[in-house]
């Protein structure tokens, strides 16, 4: 079984639309939404079934107003500014570092484990997805991502499929290091602005740094030739291929209304180039 | 005044307005613009700051003495990020999965830890014509990006307007980047997507309690969603910013709106107007914030 994580570094730049066509494309596959910030991956493939489950992330500290004795010996070690003038806990700011329960001489602080969110498992017409939701402003992003690959690995083993499609996060912090971990490729799609530019040379810094070899999908290509012509050049250097160009066109987004993935809408010059990007990959896997 | 451009969704066009709204209001008065997507920060990329100022942000990793140490096993037991572990007469540290929380280093019965800096990333600041720009910078292959965000945050100036560009998403980074401000600009697009990421940043931005407006960007494209949803929570919205493949290619280019096609000056002085117009009625309703 293998597994390809589709990255960009910067956000916007065609991820899902690529992911869910890839979806369409691929046989004996499970699809999993590493984005657990904002997973949209699961509006295009429509699951039917669900399982929803609970996430358990981090912990917080609490203070027990009856037991504190107001030393101040807490807000004096707390680094992360989480504990107020009158000993309450800011649990957004708290780091669940368990300090100030080491040391607390009263023995006023627990710690206690907050749900920071929930994940799913459903059918789709494609096969089955794992996605999640983090809570509001909730943190362990980066274990919450490996909780839903986990779970994508299990699902392929006990139904014996070819590959996990992953839908990754943008940037380059802790959900898309916790995304890459032994994946057998990355798919990084791009638009030829500056800032798709910038962004793409640092989350090829990522992979590149994790050992995870990497393919670029240009993204509306057309939109800036030069810049198109950068990113190629770019690549070349790195020996890095660019498999596939999609020129810009608004049947992408008409695709995205009606909700099917853009390789279904309809089967012009940006299916083909979707087509010919899942044969390289193939190609990479097997 | 903070004012912090977020969305749910990557892409939707925060960096284009914060770079926007920046220039058109510096011409009248002194405007900071912070940009807090320290994963992939570009607004550098349209403002071209001289960015003569690094500022280096670590976090101080445990070093064991090994002479003093008597392996008791104190430092991993306390330790929630399993960055330290003891094993027979050894003592492993695994910087990356360190916080720096400096739990280990005080509790050592021995006194054999102390702290050395560990670079995670760096705070770069400077000028762009009337503008003072900082922004973060996470080092390739590091995790801790909400650390670089409360660097730069120590930028701001209440004194002056501040405008902070937040990155994508909803968990601690945006957090992070927007916990401090006056107002939030919810920048999206009129799609099942846009619509989606936005629901769950107004989310968060209710949860911290921070009033906020909505940006449509690339109106028209899609379906009025995002409006049925903007009307039905009782959010405004504040500006409309059409489809044009003219705005797609300045952007392209690293080339602001406010640059590349000036009259939209005029239209981010009014989105101005509109956002103290509304901070002044809710502070009137409420007291203000602090």
């Amino acid at each position: 079984m293998k597994e390809v994580t589709i990255l960009s570094g910067k956000g916007g730049t065609g991820k899902t639309s690529v992911a869910a066509s890839l979806a369409s494309l691929a046989k004996n596959k499970v699809m999993v939404d590493c984005d657990v910030d904002a997973a949209d991956l699961y509006l295009l493939l429509k699951p039917t079934f669900r399982q929803k489950q609970e996430f358990r992330g981090g912990e917080k500290a609490v203070i027990s107003e009856d037991k504190c004795t107001g030393c101040g010996l807490c807000r004096e070690v707390c680094r992360f500014e989480a504990i107020s003038s009158e000993y309450k806990i800011d649990p957004i700011s708290c780091d669940g570092c368990r300090f100030c329960y080491n040391i607390c001489p009263a023995d006023a602080i627990t710690m206690q484990q907050s749900l920071s969110g929930h994940w799913f498992t459903s059918e789709t017409r494609y096969g089955p997805l794992v996605h999640a939701r983090l809570g509001v402003a909730q943190e362990n992003s980066g274990k919450l991502v490996a909780l839903v690959r986990q779970e994508a690995k299990h699902i392929a083993e006990q139904r014996g499929l070819d590959y996990i499609i992953s839908d990754g996060p943008p940037g380059t912090g802790c959900p898309v290091i916790s995304s890459l971990s032994g994946v057998s490729l990355a798919v990084i799609v791009t638009e030829p602005t500056l800032s798709g530019i910038h962004d793409l040379k640092r989350v090829i810094g990522v992979c590149q740094h994790f050992a995870v070899p990497v393919i670029v999908c240009i993204n509306k290509y057309d939109i800036n030739s030069e810049n198109s012509h950068q990113i190629e050049n770019y690549c070349q250097t790195q020996n890095i291929e660019v498999a596939a160009r999609i020129p810009f066109d608004t049947l992408v987004t008409r695709a995205l209304v009606r909700r099917i993935p853009v390789v279904e809408y309809s089967r012009n010059r940006v299916g083909r180039e979707i087509e010919k990007l899942w044969q390289v990959v193939t190609g990479y896997l097997n | 005044m903070i004012l912090s451009i977020a969305s749910g969704k990557g892409g939707t066009g925060k960096t284009m307005v914060a770079t926007s709204l920046a220039l058109s209001l510096s011409q009248e008065r002194p405007v900071k613009l912070l940009d807090c997507d320290v994963e992939e920060p570009n607004a550098h990329i349209l403002l071209k700051p001289s960015l003569d100022c690094n500022q280096a942000v670590s976090i101080p990793v445990p070093r064991v003495d090994e002479d003093k140490c008597n392996y008791c096993g104190r430092c991993a037991e306390v330790c929630a990020y399993n960055a330290i572990a003891v094993i027979a007469e050894r003592v492993l540290v695994f910087p990356e999965l360190c916080h720096g929380c400096g739990a280990c280093s005080y509790l050592c019965p021995e006194g054999a830890i102390s702290e050395e800096g560990r670079e995670v990333g760096v705070v770069q600041s400077g000028q762009s014509g009337n503008i003072e720009f900082v922004h973060g910078k996470l080092s390739i292959g590091e995790v801790a990006a909400p650390r670089i965000i409360n660097e730069v945050q120590k930028y701001l100036d209440r004194e002056k307007l501040n405008i902070i560009d937040a990155p994508p998403g909803t968990s601690c980074p945006v957090v992070a980047a927007v916990k401090h401000s006056d107002f939030c600009l919810l920048v999206t697009e009129p799609t099942c997507f846009g619509l989606n990421d936005l629901a769950l940043a107004v989310d968060v931005i209710k949860e911290l309690d921070i009033p906020c407006g909505v940006i449509i960007n690339r109106d028209g494209i899609g379906d009025d969603e995002v409006d049925k949803y903007c009307l039905k929570e009782a959010i405004p919205i504040l500006m409309r910013i059409p489809l044009d493949i003219k705005i797609a290619r300045l952007y392209s280019q690293g080339i602001t709106l406010a640059e590349g096609m000036p009259r939209w000056r005029e239209a981010f002085l009014e989105l101005f107007d509109k956002i103290e117009r509304l901070m002044s009625n809710s502070n009137g309703r409420e007291g203000g914030r602090q």
